[in-house]
């Protein structure tokens, strides 16, 4: 690695990668992202200590605030955790958004359909039909990657939009309710497989503990199964999991089943908690949320936690500038970018510092 | 006469390391000047500050009597300072020539230089093409790159580091004739080496270092491979012996092992017969880039084939097999890179006892043992004599040297039935190659086979019951080393292609 010279300054390589950016990272970026927005607001004519307390401090002054925050949390942690697995073993997989989907219409699907039948099994059968959904749905990529050595991660992000259309037509088609008037939507889910509210007075329901509960596993999966040290090796040096004898198609399917499996999860999580039917739109760019999120929380499952509430609050503060301040709903998306860009530049000094350029350095 | 080079009091010190002190230096004109010493000596920081990579913090440099300040590998070069590094960076993607090109100081349009190249590399018996790609280049074939391009900017002083290491007898023989028509021309050499054979032929004077200091200099032609090695590692240097054996039964066999290869640079191996008996240490010669790479990858597992019967282990058919499941029949494999195959660079050495370590239970139902694994690491470290910071430091923060011992130590402890090793001590010190020549000696005495491919030969030499020659993907018959004579392997190595 070569130094670069900005004048006055130079970039050059660290002798070891340093522990304090390692951690500090992430909570700069949020800082910067911080900063920019406030500017951001400035610029557009808003007073920006009123307009973050609009953002930052009002949703969260009510239970309910509080439970908006855990409720949208919950469909970004389960979606980072799993692309954090895949990503630790260099399996791109962008296309949680189209698994969501996947795993939002395979549950809703058993549970519309086969209800009647499955009695109080319906529930868990629900679950594990998204769980698969969003597998098959992440099956294609990693198929493709293992056959013909194709891209997954165009191939998954491709896939978003099909699973999206796909949805669309069955709403608008063979899965809308006759009773909806006209609505593109389908029937309800029924009152006993939907997820009931936590606390009194807040949409909060069960799915943030499942949530919490895959996170503790995930960390347990990545740290203590031989399955995930195979991963992280094939991530870190494909050669030394060569080596080793780990297969690299193994890594890949399984890699991009976990990613699929757990943003099926988050999908019919979504449809049975907050929603309760299918409808054309079922997530506001979760699955791409999540992808900034895994980065955010530095593909750790601890990490991925913090930074899903982070996440989510932006969503949240995105809306209540929205209703309060007339803003355009993209000033979420405008935080959440300016997140990662923020967050892929202090990465760089966990590898590089900046020293002041002398006279006469060569 | 001024010297050509003088360096007086150098010194430079990383934290509380002082990596040189007080370092004397005269090379004349036309002088071939050994500098030798074991790895971590401070030869490479020495020749680091000479080229300009590093200042010293200390003494002064004189260049043909003017004192200097070398700022950089540029200003090296314009003084008339060229240098061959040991590790190559060459561009993957571009031919030789434009590599070339890219490391030249002047602006020689492709014809012109590809002329130059021929001309130099014709004149000095290093054979290259220049308009082939790195890409797929063997180290040895990477070495005589760096040679021509150094000797193509006319250097006054040119500094070696390691420069025989990859080549063949007949080759190293053609490297001094070239050496020795330079020095004669009037271009001073520093030859750093731990060759002492070689540096008692080859050199007229010999400054050695050892702990960042100067311990002598000599006239190595008048002195003994005992007192040189004296001088440099401070005591007695053991010699490996290798007590004849009855060797038992067949352990690895290879039958008629044909490969073909993808990579538009490899080598395509060509109906590969040999076998490995337990108690016996068999080697294979040759020049890198002959099918060593592909052959291991073949053994190994990693590049498995068609033919379950083409490699047996232990009495099973093994063609077929992934690596994983070669061990599990009792193959072991120290690979020629240490970092980033044998080892992950990032993770803890306890970490990396779990790539192979399924054997000793560090693995067990699906969940990783790291107790055991710490516990693995830390005997090994122990008992190999590694020098690290515990279990926990992290593979890429060892020496080459300690990282071999450690690795080919976790193999060895793995109980292999058949051990094969790649380039066992290569860049590794003389202490530390000595002790891992003599593991695989003791593992071969406690009944192992073990099978060496490596591209020194006096090391194949000194630990192999048997030898056998790789060239164009072939490999010679394996015959006792006992009937084969230094220059018999080297014909082989460079025998033309096979007609198949």
């Amino acid at each position: 690695m070569r130094s670069a010279v900005f004048w006055p300054l130079r970039l050059e390589p660290r002798a070891r990668p340093s522990r304090p950016m390692r951690v500090l990272s992430s909570p700069l970026a949020a800082l910067a992202m911080l900063l920019v927005g406030f500017a951001v607001l400035k610029f557009l004519g808003q007073d920006a200590v009123a307009a973050f307390r609009v953002f930052f401090v009002e949703p969260f002054t009510s239970l309910y605030g509080v439970g908006e925050l855990l409720l949208k949390a919950t469909p970004l942690m389960l979606c980072a955790l799993g692309l954090a697995a895949g990503y630790r073993a260099n399996v791109w997989n962008i296309g949680a958004e189209g698994q969501f989907t996947l795993g939002a219409i395979a549950g809703s699907g058993v549970a519309l359909f086969l209800g009647g039948e499955l009695g109080s099994l319906t529930f868990p059968a629900m679950l594990l039909a998204g769980v698969l959904g969003g597998m098959a749905w992440a099956a294609i990529p990693a198929l493709l990657r293992t056959l013909f050595n194709t891209s997954e991660i165009f191939v998954s992000l491709m896939l978003v939009y099909i699973a999206q259309l796909f949805l669309s037509f069955l709403v608008h088609g063979p899965w809308r309710d006759p009773a909806g008037q006209n609505f593109p939507q389908s029937k309800a889910l029924d009152d006993s497989v939907l997820l009931q509210p936590l606390i009194e007075g807040t949409r909060v329901n069960a799915g943030i503990l499942v949530a919490l509960g895959l996170a503790l596993l995930f960390w347990w999966f990545g740290s203590a199964t031989a399955a995930g040290f195979r991963l992280r090796v094939s991530g870190l040096s494909p050669l030394a999991a060569r080596y080793a004898g780990f297969s690299q198609r193994g890594s890949i399917w399984l890699a991009m089943l976990l990613g699929g499996g757990m943003a099926g999860l988050a999908g019919i999580f979504e449809v049975a908690g907050p929603i309760g039917v299918l409808q054309p739109v079922i997530s506001p760019g979760y699955g791409f949320a999540a992808i900034i999120v895994a980065f955010v929380g530095r593909l750790h499952p601890l990490g991925i936690v913090l930074a899903s509430l982070l996440m989510s609050a932006l969503y949240l503060g995105g809306e209540s500038a929205q209703i309060e301040l007339q803003l355009p709903a993209s000033v979420t998306g405008l935080f959440q970018g300016t997140l990662l860009f923020f967050l892929l530049a202090a990465e760089l000094f966990i590898h590089f510092r900046l020293r002041r350029v002398r006279q006469g350095d060569p | 006469m001024t010297p050509r080079l003088r360096l007086r009091g150098i010194g430079k010190r990383y934290g509380d390391l002082a990596a040189n002190d007080d370092i004397h230096l005269e090379v004349a004109a036309g002088e071939i000047h050994a500098v030798l010493g074991e790895n971590g000596a401070g030869k490479s920081t020495l020749m680091k500050i000479i080229y300009g990579v590093t200042q010293p913090d200390q003494g002064t440099i004189e260049w043909e009597g003017t004192e200097v300040t070398i700022a950089s590998p540029a200003q090296a070069r314009s003084l008339g300072i060229g240098m061959v590094f040991q590790h190559f960076a060459l561009f993957e993607t571009l031919t030789v020539a434009e590599n070339i090109a890219l490391a030249l100081d002047e602006d020689l349009k492709p014809a012109v230089l590809a002329a130059r190249i021929n001309e130099v590399s014709h004149r000095y018996g290093l054979p290259i093409d220049p308009e082939r790609l790195t890409h797929g280049m063997s180290v040895g074939e990477r070495q005589r790159v760096e040679i021509v391009r150094c000797l193509l900017q006319s250097p006054r002083l040119l500094i070696m580091d390691e420069p025989t290491s990859v080549l063949t007898p007949q080759a190293v023989r053609a490297l001094f004739d070239t050496l020795r028509r330079l020095s004669d021309e009037g271009l001073s050499i520093l030859y750093i080496s731990h060759k002492l054979d070689e540096i008692r032929e080859l050199c007229s004077r010999a400054t050695v270092l050892r702990g960042g200091r100067v311990t002598g200099t000599a006239a190595p032609a008048t002195e003994t491979n005992a007192s040189l090695a004296r001088l440099m590692v401070g005591g007695e240097l053991k010699e490996c012996t290798l007590t004849p054996r009855e060797p038992g039964e067949v352990r690895l066999q290879i039958q008629s092992l044909s490969l073909p290869t993808d990579d538009p640079f490899g080598t395509r191996l060509v109906d590969i017969n040999l076998s490995v008996r337990s108690g016996e240490i068999v080697g294979i010669a040759g020049v890198s880039g002959n099918g060593q790479k592909e052959l291991l990858a073949a053994i190994s597992g990693e590049q498995p084939g068609r033919e379950p019967a083409a490699i047996r282990i232990d009495g099973r058919d093994a063609g077929t097999l992934g690596p994983a499941q070669r061990r599990r029949l009792g193959l072991r494999f120290v690979p020629e890179e240490r970092l980033g195959r044998g080892t992950v660079p990032s993770l803890s050495l306890a970490d990396n006892c779990l790539l192979t370590g399924e054997a000793a239970g560090l693995l067990r139902r699906g969940v990783v043992h790291r107790a055991a694994a710490r516990l693995f690491a830390r005997e090994t470290i122990r008992e190999f004599g590694v020098r690290c910071d515990g279990e926990l430091s992290a593979a890429q923060s060892l020496s080459g040297g300690n990282l071999q011992k450690f690795i080919v130590g976790r193999e060895i402890r793995l109980a292999p039935r058949v051990l094969l090793v790649a380039q066992p001590t290569w860049g590794v010190d003389v202490n530390a190659a000595l002790g891992v020549r003599q593991s695989l000696i003791d593992l071969r005495n406690a009944g192992c086979a073990v099978l060496v491919v490596s591209e020194d030969l006096d090391e194949l030499f000194s630990i192999c019951d048997r030898l056998a020659v790789i060239a164009h993907g072939a490999l010679t018959e394996a015959l006792p080393t006992a009937q084969l004579a230094t220059e018999t392997i080297g014909l082989w190595m460079t025998a033309s292609a096979p007609h198949a």
